[in-house]
């Protein structure tokens, strides 16, 4: 049963990941990049990842597709389409290569998994993991410092001078 | 076949070089974005794959997602503008005409 969703995820997902690199319209690519970002979060989900998958919703589907969604529509470029440019048949090469050399390293790799079942529900055990004794509080800090200085970014760079 | 931790590594592959091919043979801006996001996503699904089949009860990966969605949010915001600053002036999304930082 896992198994038949799995390979309906990996064919969707990886569809939708070919669509947004195929067209030619813009603002298909972003929508077949929406369809993307829900498979990714039902790949979560049975990967027993059920806060992440939520995060993937609300971050991804919810407020990065719409800033991009936004940004397609500002630049009034989506009539042009998005042709690919010079470097196709280079592009092509790298990441066939890319892609042979890691999926080989996947498969020869021997690793240690480990058959304890995952851990259920995992959103109270993420927030004790990031905030107990020696977690990652640092981070977690570093990362809202991060995310003012985009926010300042962002706005210095978009204001009318 | 029972599904485990190689066919969502393979899987995370394949995404990543889809999204590689994007980021190289693109030529919109905002396309290239959208490749970097489905980059950051295939290393997010490797993340997760790793915390679910080799440390079950730690959630390491789980967390160093949670960071990489933070960042990717923070890198989308910033990207935009830029590309919308850029626009402004030149009336174009196309990278091969962002030759600004060339001498």
């Amino acid at each position: 049963m896992s198994s038949i969703v799995f390979w309906l995820l990996a064919i969707v997902t990886v569809g939708a990941a070919l669509a947004v690199v195929v067209l030619r319209d813009v603002f298909r690519a972003a929508l077949s990049l929406v369809l993307l970002f829900l498979t990714i979060a039902v790949l979560y989900i049975t990967l027993y990842a059920d806060f992440l998958a939520v995060v993937q919703i609300l971050i991804y589907v919810g407020a990065i597709s719409i800033l991009i969604i936004v940004a397609v529509m500002l630049t009034r470029d989506v009539w042009h389409g998005s042709p690919p440019g010079k470097l196709r048949i280079p592009a092509i090469v790298v990441s066939v290569l890319l892609l042979g050399t890691m999926v080989y390293t996947v498969v020869s790799s021997k690793w240690e998994t480990s058959s304890e079942p995952p851990l259920q529900p995992t959103t109270a055990a993420i927030g004790t993991n990031l905030f107990s004794q020696g977690g990652y509080v640092m981070p977690v800090e570093i990362s809202a410092v991060l995310l003012l200085a985009a926010i300042l970014g962002a706005i210095v760079l978009i204001r009318d001078k | 076949m029972e599904v485990g931790l190689n066919h969502y590594l393979i899987l995370s592959a394949v995404l990543f070089c889809i999204g590689l091919y994007g980021v190289l043979a693109k030529r919109n801006a905002v396309v290239i974005l959208m490749c970097i996001e489905i980059m950051l996503n295939a290393v997010n699904i490797a993340l997760v794959a790793f915390s679910r089949y080799v440390v079950p009860v730690f959630l390491t990966g789980q967390i160093f997602a949670i960071f990489v969605i933070t960042v990717a949010a923070a890198e989308a915001a910033v990207g935009i503008a830029i590309i919308i600053t850029i626009y402004r002036r030149r009336e174009s999304v196309d990278i091969d005409k962002f030759d600004l930082m060339k001498w």
